[in-house]
């Protein structure tokens, strides 16, 4: 008798598992000839891939209503070369497998062009894919170096030497010429950035005094933070995730350091972290893609519209997102058609100015854009370029 | 002077390991079993901190004793629902009953207070010492003392009360202890009481140290510990103690002068070479059973 229970019970959970599968399913089906019944318009499919739920879903997520935003925009202006778009979005978990299995899914929906993947392994998984069919693929985010290894590829974001490359570049143009530098051995981002950073660095002439490494999960750097300050350091360059920013500026404090403090993309978040005290790291410069508070009427714009949509202020992967959204609407208006291979060609010879600056894109399908640099300033977050 | 900030910084993060391996090595020796949990009292010691000064608005000394009162009835109810019911199974179902009690209390907090780290602002905040150029953190400072102040305090307690003596009597023999009269429920019951109150003390100048609280702040912190408990030999409050200060001495020395990525292979390196010469640790007895 109890036997039978269990598999009642078993035999109900499967069942209840499989319902929920294809209602998943019917979530993301929509019906595909909707956008544009009302205009007699052309409807250009956009494919959107990144993880929607799960533990990197805050990122996909916001990369989703980013290109969301940028869609309804377009869409409000009367679309583009006679055609209005439809934002197709699948969920890939941060998994390989599942970005290729969404991948697939929006194919058979009709795919036009792919804004995708936004982690960097799913995305490396899918430009396989892609680049056999020949579809016009742009990244949002994923930094890695064969996120965009094949032709059709395209990114938003800065690869991880482009940051090095940019912190040298504006550290040594503040007249600093010996610089330390605390990087995460175990994290191939911050090594990656790294190692950019001191080959730019010292090939302007700058040394680099002291080069210190930690693990990621390691709360305590006093001594690595004493060396560098024995070192003769005027700057140090912090090429990691807020949290650990945080225990550094804390422990700055401890072992008497006072240097100018420079970061990557990562510190984004970094004042939230120190509950709005940033006496600790006043001053401090760091490189992001997308800057909330700027004032020109893009951001501005993109800024309100998106807090209307979801009531928060978009970050980073959302206005990559929403950049990835008007690439392709560029390279579409330069193509003048929806073909494949017009639309990857396009891709080289269009500018686009957009909320994370104004870029081109080079043989490598990556972005030629200006750093945009952000100073931490009694509390908040200033522009900083020099220019 | 470098290397005297360094030996500075070894010695404020090797009283941090020889306080959480004091309560590692109390438990050891009495019980007999690795309570691989004690690491996360730790880091439910620092939330509790952090919610009765943040959420309550206590102020500091009571929210240290808010602290360490639910760290020790966690501790004790711990011993009863996981440990007790295992007490003669073999030691192995107990290590990972260990283990499967850290992990709970990890995803507990996960599911409580959320994945991000959330800053707690000290309970206790000395300035730092500035002697000329040398810097020493005031809360290194107090680390250290109160390390020392509970090390001897400890060491008094289990070799001059009742309840001590009892402790040592039954970490000899529970059988014949319950023969001679001690309760052997209540006096497990006291050691983990004590072991964990003095995890809360640690979860509090560990905060006041670092600043930060999350679900796994007390994993890594938990195991450095053990490894100072067994190189100061298992089972010895001072040789807690000695292990915790050596351990932080060789991690910040070894990280200043020889590379910061061997760091961690050149502590554990010596602990094999320590175990190796001194199978029972630095300062542990060598216990000779008969059978």
């Amino acid at each position: 008798m109890k036997k039978n229970l269990w598999k009642l019970l078993a035999l109900a959970v499967v069942a209840a598992m499989t319902l929920c599968c294809f209602a998943g399913c019917g979530g993301d089906d929509q019906p595909s000839n909707q956008g544009g019944d009302n205009t007699g318009d052309q409807v250009f499919k956009i494919g959107s891939i990144g993880p929607l739920t799960g533990p990197a879903s805050s990122y996909g997520i916001s990369a989703k209503q980013g290109a969301e935003v940028a869609v309804a925009e377009l869409n409000a202006n009367g679309g583009v070369a006679g055609y209005t778009f439809e934002l197709l979005a699948a969920d890939d978990q941060h998994d390989a497998e599942k970005a290729i299995n969404a991948y697939g899914t929006l194919m058979d929906q009709g795919m036009n062009a792919l804004v995708g993947a936004v982690t960097s392994v799913p995305c490396i998984a899918v430009t396989e894919e892609s680049h056999n069919d020949g579809l016009l693929q742009v990244t949002p985010s994923a930094s890695a170096a064969q996120a965009a290894q094949y032709d059709n590829c395209f990114r938003i974001c800065f690869t991880d030497p482009q940051q090095g490359q940019h912190m040298a570049d504006y550290i040594y143009g503040q007249g600093i010429t010996k610089c330390a530098v605390l990087y995460d051995v175990s994290d191939a981002y911050s090594s990656g950035i790294y190692e950019a950073f001191t080959a730019a660095y010292e090939a302007l002439g700058g040394t680099v005094t002291a080069a210190e490494s930690f693990a990621t999960g390691d709360v305590d750097f006093k001594t690595q933070l004493t060396s560098i300050k024995n070192s003769g350091a005027e700057g140090l360059f912090l090429p990691f995730y807020y949290t650990e920013v945080a225990y550094v500026a804390n422990q700055s404090v401890d072992v008497g350091l006072d240097l100018p403090m420079f970061g990557c993309d990562g510190w984004d978040g970094v004042i939230d972290q120190l509950n709005g005290d940033t006496t600790l790291v006043d001053g401090s410069v760091f490189l992001t893609p997308f800057f909330a508070n700027a004032t020109d009427e893009k951001t501005t714009n993109f800024v309100a519209a998106y807090q209307e949509a979801y009531g928060t202020v978009p970050d980073q992967f959302a206005a990559d997102g929403y950049d990835a959204v008007y690439a392709i609407a560029a390279a579409l208006e330069k193509a003048g058609s929806a073909d494949n291979a017009a639309l990857v060609a396009a891709m080289h010879e269009i500018e686009l100015d957009g909320v994370t600056g104004t870029m081109t894109w080079d043989e490598n399908g990556d972005a030629t854009k200006d750093a945009i640099l952000a100073k931490i300033e009694n509390g908040g977050i200033v522009p900083a370029n020099a220019e | 002077m470098e290397f005297l900030a360094q030996i500075i910084n070894g010695l404020s993060l090797g009283s941090i390991y020889a306080l959480i391996a004091l309560g590692y090595t109390m438990v050891y020796g009495i019980c007999k079993m690795l309570n691989f949990a004690h690491g996360d009292i730790i880091m439910v010691g620092a939330y509790m901190l952090s919610v009765a000064m943040a959420t309550l608005h206590f102020p500091p000394f009571l929210a240290i004793l808010t602290s360490m009162v639910v760290c020790a009835a966690l501790g004790v109810i711990i011993e009863r629902v996981a440990y007790k019911p295992l007490r003669n199974a073999s030691p192995l179902a107990v290590l990972i009953t260990a283990i499967g009690v850290s992990y709970f209390l990890q995803s507990s907090a996960l599911l409580i207070f959320g994945s991000t780290q959330r800053k707690v602002d000290a309970a206790i905040n000395f300035p730092s010492i500035q002697l000329g150029e040398l810097s020493i953190s005031g809360n290194a400072l107090i680390t250290l003392i109160v390390t020392i102040i509970l090390m001897v305090g400890l060491n008094w307690f289990i070799n001059n009360t009742m309840t001590g003596k009892a402790m040592l009597a039954v970490s000899e023999d529970k059988g014949a202890a319950q023969l001679m009269g001690v309760n052997v429920n209540f006096t497990i019951a006291i050691t983990f009481l004590i072991g964990s109150a003095l995890a809360a003390v640690a979860g509090v100048l560990f905060i006041s140290s670092y600043k930060y609280v999350g679900p796994y702040t007390g994993a890594m912190p938990g195991i450095k510990a053990f490894v100072a408990a067994v190189l100061g030999g298992i089972g010895s409050v001072p040789g807690a103690m000695l292990g915790g200060i050596l351990l932080g001495l060789i991690e910040s020395l070894a990280k200043a002068y020889i590379s910061t990525q061997l760091a961690d292979a050149i502590v554990f390196g010596v602990l094999i070479v320590v175990l190796l010469v001194k199978p029972t640790g630095l300062m542990g007895k060598k216990i000779t059973e008969k059978v």
